[in-house]
């Protein structure tokens, strides 16, 4: 990926220590990174390695047991950890984007492609049926949808078309970063191919940071500057994309790699 | 009067329990407090929240009125207010004036309502989230920290679909600038007489369990959009029995030939005019 972070601004997020357990069963144990704006980090591994219960403790829709989390809010940094459920969900609705894998959990099915566009900006006090209108076919265009769909129901919309309308409806308010999961699983290769094409426009434009959460290497290589290997709930390996996808140094990365089929 | 059950039906200890949740709904105006809803000899949707908050409240030289889309004399209407006058053996009336107590469903009535009435509204849906959202736990947060905008989204989805806001009653309002609340299903015609009215006004849904209420003399308001603001119903045409040109009108098919007539919805108002014109 072209471009490098702004190495000058202080770090967006902040994770420390971070470490979550189900009962006796590790989710993810002592996890530590820093995301700077405009910066792209995967997190990769294999099913249950723990990816999306950390990406879930960063979104706080999950209490970590321990550790922190420094989100630099426009007040300031805010451990997500230990604040309320009001600011949590005020952050969340603002600051931050959540892309789920699975575009039913994070779109209202029965709500046309404008009205789900234009929820955060009503929830964030937007009162102006035409501005909210106008906006929504912007971001139907940005994140190309024919803006002719607008009042159209999510669920007569392809896979691909429903995980660029999640994106749209999160990107809305402009926040300072994008959580995603997994958000092209599921996706055939060509409408992948698109979605990474609309992200990767959409990082270099709005300068927006990502965390993004994969197990698809080829998407990683294609989208994240650094990247988090992660086994069994733990970081083993982390650096820059090309040197851990060309240069594996840990067997389990390697192994990773090398399970990675070629056409 | 009869013996065989307590006075207005339900035991005293529930009537307590009720009034307690309802002294709470008052206190948080538009709040949804949950009560044990006790069993009615009467199914629900048709009344039973209503019915037990009036049974509540009702004290011997209480004078009822019940309408029922705002008539006084429709199998609902009749039934509850027998109901009443068997199990209390309290006056009943058609007037709004004279009526200390009214219970209705569907309408607010056109003669403005005085200090010291109490009016009953009988709720099917008390959350007006639900159709955006219908997990209760989600709900309740909602409320908890006033995230409304999906409130709004409805409203979008109308103007969307129609080119203006179609919902026509359970019109959602917020009440006293903070909780948003169902006016239960009476038509957006009669929503502004809830704005600052005198009478007390309390909302009791039996299904679901829960009562709320627009305490007097409190700011309600429809929700709209600048573009789009709040409008009432009108018709081109007067009621056709007293001529208003005021009042919520209904629409009757007379003939199989489509034959139209309006009427006023709320027939004390209707009658009382059209006498008042004979006279």
């Amino acid at each position: 990926m072209t471009g490098m972070p702004d190495k000058n601004n202080l770090p967006l997020l902040k994770v420390q220590n971070l470490s979550k357990f189900f009962g006796k069963h590790i989710g993810c144990y002592d996890i530590n990174f820093e995301l700077s704006p405009g910066e792209v980090i995967g997190v990769v591994g294999e099913s249950g390695s723990g990816k999306s219960t950390l990406l879930n403790c960063i979104a706080g829709k999950t209490q970590p047991t321990n550790g922190a989390v420094f989100f630099n809010s426009s007040d300031g940094y805010i451990d997500l950890c230990m604040s309320d459920e009001a600011q949590l969900r005020k952050i969340s609705r603002t600051q931050t984007g959540f892309v789920t894998q699975n575009s039913r959990d994070g779109l209202r099915m029965g709500i046309s492609a404008g009205g789900n566009i234009g929820e955060r900006l009503m929830a964030n006090g937007m009162r102006n049926y035409s501005q909210i209108r106008k906006i929504a076919l912007k971001w139907l265009e940005t994140v190309e949808i024919d803006p002719a769909r607008i009042d159209d129901l999510p669920e007569t919309f392809s896979g691909g078309m429903q995980q660029r309308l999640q994106i749209a409806a999160n990107l809305v308010t402009e926040p300072k970063i994008m959580l995603m999961d997994e958000p092209t699983s599921g996706l055939d290769v060509s409408v992948q191919a698109r979605l990474i094409d609309v992200l990767r426009k959409l990082v270099s434009r709005l300068n927006l940071s990502m965390v993004l959460v994969t197990h698809d290497l080829a998407v990683a290589r294609l989208m994240c500057h650094r990247l988090y290997v992660m086994k069994n709930g733990k970081i083993i390996e982390s650096g820059l994309s090309d040197q851990i996808l060309d240069d594996p140094r840990k067997p389990y990365t390697q192994l990773l790699v090398s399970s990675v089929l070629k056409p | 009067m009869s013996h065989q059950y307590n006075f207005a039906y339900l035991d005293e200890q529930s009537k307590k329990m009720i009034r307690r949740t309802m002294l709470k709904a008052i206190a948080i105006p538009g709040f949804q407090v949950p009560f044990g809803g006790r069993e009615m000899p009467l199914p629900y949707g048709w009344g039973t929240g209503g019915i037990q908050l009036t049974a509540a409240i009702l004290g011997k030289t209480d004078t009822l009125k019940v309408i029922d889309q705002g008539s006084d004399d429709t199998v609902n209407a009749i039934s509850i207010k027998t109901f009443f006058k068997t199990t209390a053996d309290i006056a009943v009336t058609e007037s709004t004036k004279d009526a200390t107590i009214i219970q209705t469903r569907h309408r607010i009535p056109e003669t403005p309502l005085r200090k010291g009435q109490i009016i009953v509204f009988q709720v099917p849906i008390p959350e007006p989230l639900q159709f955006i959202e219908p997990r209760r736990r989600e709900t309740a947060k909602m409320h908890a920290y006033q995230e409304y905008g999906a409130m709004y989204v409805k409203l979008y989805e109308d103007i969307a679909t129609y080119g203006r806001i179609a919902t026509a009653f359970d019109y959602p309002v917020q009440v006293n600038h903070r909780y948003i609340m169902s006016p239960s299903p009476i038509p957006k015609y009669d929503n502004p007489k809830l704005n600052q009215s005198p009478a007390i006004h309390f909302f009791g849904a039996g299904r679901e369990k829960r009562i709320y209420a627009v305490p007097p003399f409190t700011d309600v308001k429809s929700l709209d959009f600048e573009d789009h603001p709040f409008e009432l119903e009108s018709w081109n045409e007067p009621c056709s029995i007293c001529g208003s040109t005021i009042s919520f009108l209904d629409e009757i098919i007379t003939d199989d030939e489509g034959t139209r007539l309006f009427i006023c919805s709320d027939t004390e108002y209707c009658q009382k005019r059209s006498q008042g014109v004979g006279s």
